[in-house]
């Protein structure tokens, strides 16, 4: 029954999403490293720690607190759009899809306006690039899980997915879970912990 | 006569010109042969380059090439060498062979598979075209903080660099999601983890070594980027950044690096031995947890590559980097065994798959010398280190990448290459090697630097690097009887069945050159050997070891 082929299902987890976890993975590695040079740069850093002198300090206010629910939230809807597609309600799948896809860009969105109120650049010392360069490639990343989502909103309009395939709503899925995770151990280390 | 245990392939669908076959495949043994074929043009280049270097070096006083454009010739050597020639080669030879070894008809995921190919000539073509902007990369393939910053580095040459590695490593990791794919969901039934060949295992764990170790060099790539260019500071320690931070970032990645370099090597052997042996791979099991424990060790040993620095904590770094040496020596003694009362065939694979031990074991020597915290304040940055590193990537890895041409060269074309002119080529590779490299390790005892273009006349360095150069040439000359041979064998080779060596392993189930997707039918799989099972299908299984 199913549309596969027998060498490229073996029964266990789907082979795209054994490739998705993989992917993830490196991903996880790439963020390390980014963390790394974060913490490298606070432990020899010399003075106190945060914005350079004459910017404001990060506030998780009005911005940053609200698109992390926002993010989160986002992850909540992707949820809900697998489980449509799992029942097969192809309906509800095309909702929730562009319930987080749009919020995924009011995030993005967030992130920019964020960025024209802190008052540093990326070229005010060492803090500065940190910052910019762990947020930045943060944003590429949603950014990115925002070209998939489009993808497979327009892949659902067509209806392309069934209750039995739909691995590709999956891969996704764990895509955006991936960022949103990385985004609370972002804000955690920058906005909370400072 | 060998056994021949295939039907007839099939035919290929519609018709194409032959061009664009090969630039629009997406089948897995053709973009092995792509991946080969880029990474020996790669080879050739960084070749000559070397050339630039010990001619220079050959005696004291600068003749051929000023400091400049020394400085290029060793960085562009050294970075061409490992990124374009020595991790893709293998990668090529993985690619032909491994969903062949599996019984898969193709890798996970085929197209993947080409856009992870044709990134790789894009960064590599990125690299090389600094020389025509004003000079390529100088900072050492290493590229350490501050060498390749702004001020000591200025010119795109260090840029297009940096953008060449972010591909071609970028290029490695979609690589790398797709050979775990394949080995973890491909493996045909029967093909449980403990039967696969030993040689798609070492490929696993160096696969998964790019995975987690390349995204962090992307990762320092991105910062030194943003350093450059967009008056970032993380590597600048006026504004708070932090030089040494380079080294460790690098080093994480560049440790594992070794592994990922050798590794795939240590596997062919494993493949060759057994089968000019003429018996089974003696510790099967031990070998493959000895690969494992090397790849999980490799992560835990980055900064024996930093002790001088000074902020490194010496003791841990020098035992973890020692422990390596016991799952090594575990694979030295399984070939050892291997070998012991087998009825050897010194074919030209088998002639490379003992040169890759022996070299490789002067290569792990030296290296457990230099993981010795004390004697590496001696030797750091010195042409010991130089011969160390060579007698691991060339006397071990590119001696391997020689035994698998020679090894799979009738399963890729259907013909053999002249055994005659393989013996020519090792011979002088193997003169050429030890005259080019053994005499390094002198020179670094008594101090002489690496990565200087000139020297004092009265340093006692004038003949040992003589001799080195003229060891160097006799490599390069080496390679004339390697692709003589090739071409003629290409052209009017000798002609060959579907099994030449009476192989192991399933990739010589099928057709030489197989068809595509590989298989119209396996044989059955019961142990790690399935196509000897096949040809001794009447006799009593000798090797009760891989059926508990």
């Amino acid at each position: 029954m199913s549309a596969q082929a027998p060498t490229r299902r073996q029964g266990g987890f789907p082979i795209p999403l054994v490739g998705m976890l993989l992917f993830i993975s490196s991903e996880v590695m790439f963020f390390g490293g980014l963390f790394a040079t974060y913490f490298s740069a606070r432990a020899s850093f010399a003075g106190a720690w945060g914005p350079p002198p004459g910017a404001p300090e990060l506030e998780i206010l009005p911005v940053p607190l609200p698109i992390t629910l926002i993010l989160l939230t986002s992850s909540i809807t992707m949820h809900w759009a697998v489980r449509a597609i799992g029942r097969g309600d192809s309906g509800r799948l095309r909702l929730w899809l562009v319930v987080t896809l749009g919020l995924g860009l009011v995030f993005l969105a967030g992130q920019i306006y964020d960025y024209t109120t802190l008052g540093f650049g990326i070229s005010d010392g060492v803090y500065g690039t940190v910052f910019y360069t762990l947020t930045g490639f943060h944003g590429a990343h949603v950014f990115g899980g925002v070209v998939g989502l489009s993808i497979l909103t327009a892949r659902a309009g067509q209806g392309q997915f069934s209750a039995r395939n739909h691995v590709a709503v999956e891969a996704v899925s764990y895509y955006w879970h991936f960022v949103d995770v990385v985004w609370v151990a972002l804000f955690t280390t920058l906005y909370l912990l400072g | 006569m060998a056994t021949t245990t295939t039907l007839a392939p099939g035919t290929t669908g519609y018709e194409r010109s032959w061009v664009l076959d090969w630039l629009t495949t997406v089948d897995h043994k053709k973009i092995g042969v792509l991946y080969i074929v880029n990474a020996f043009a790669f080879f050739f280049f960084a070749g000559l380059l070397a050339l630039v270097v010990r001619t220079e070096l050959a005696v004291p006083g600068l003749q051929f090439v000023d400091q400049s454009t020394f400085n290029q010739a060793f960085t562009m050597h050294g970075t061409l060498m490992i990124f374009l020639f020595i991790v893709p080669v293998f990668s090529g030879f993985a690619n032909y062979v491994v969903p062949l070894m599996l019984g898969a008809p193709d890798m996970a995921f085929p197209r993947i598979n080409a856009l992870s190919f044709w990134m790789l000539p894009l960064g590599g073509l990125l690299i090389v075209s600094g020389y025509l902007v004003g000079g390529a990369a100088a900072g050492g393939w290493t590229g350490y903080a501050p060498l390749t910053g702004v001020q000591f580095s200025p010119g795109d040459g260090t840029d297009l660099w940096i953008m060449g590695l972010a591909v071609v490593g970028t290029a490695s990791i979609l690589g790398s999601v797709n050979f775990l794919t394949t080995i973890f969901k491909m493996r045909a039934p029967g093909m449980t983890l403990y039967r696969m060949p030993i040689f798609v295992w070492t490929v696993m764990v160096t696969q998964a070594l790019i995975l987690l170790a390349t995204p962090v060099i992307t990762a320092a790539l991105i910062a030194l980027f943003i350093d450059r260019n967009y008056g970032g500071s993380f590597f600048d320690p006026s504004v708070g950044g932090d030089p040494i931070l380079w080294q460790h970032l690098f080093w994480f990645f560049g440790h594992p690096e070794v592994y990922i370099v050798i590794l795939p090597a240590l596997g062919v052997v494993s493949e060759i031995l057994p089968v000019f042996s003429r018996k089974p791979l003696f510790g099967y099991r031990a070998f493959v947890w000895a690969t494992i424990a090397i790849g999980l060790l490799s992560f835990s040993v980055w900064a024996h590559h930093m002790f001088t620095t000074g902020v490194v904590f010496l003791p841990f770094f020098t035992f973890m980097t020692a422990l390596i040496a016991i799952p090594t020596g575990v694979k030295m003694f399984n070939w050892l065994a291997t070998l012991w009362r087998g009825s050897l065939v010194f074919t030209t694979a088998m002639l490379f798959a003992l040169g890759v031990i022996s070299m490789f074991l002067i290569g792990g020597i030296s290296g457990v010398m230099l993981a010795a915290a004390p004697v590496d304040f001696h030797l750091q940055d010195t042409y010991f280190v130089v011969a160390h590193l060579h007698y691991v990537f060339f006397g071990g890895a590119a001696m391997g990448v020689f035994a698998s041409a020679y090894y799979w060269f009738p399963k890729m074309t259907g013909r053999r290459l002249n055994e005659t002119l393989g013996k020519i080529h090792f011979g002088m590779l193997l003169v050429g090697f030890n005259a080019a490299f053994f005499v390094q390790h002198s020179l670094g005892i008594q101090g002489m630097p690496r990565r200087i273009a000139d020297y004092a006349a009265d340093a006692g360095w004038t003949e040992m690097n003589l001799i080195s150069t003229a060891g160097a040439f006799l490599i390069a000359f080496s390679m004339v009887p390697f692709v003589v041979n090739v071409v003629t064998t290409l052209l009017n080779g000798e002609k060959v069945g579907d099994d030449p060596w009476e192989g192991n392993t399933l990739e010589w189930a099928t057709t030489s050159p197989p068809p595509t997707y590989n298989f119209d039918r396996l044989p059955p799989i019961r142990s790690e050997r399935p196509v000897f099972d096949l040809r001794h299908k009447h006799e009593p299984n000798l090797h009760p070891e891989a059926n508990p």
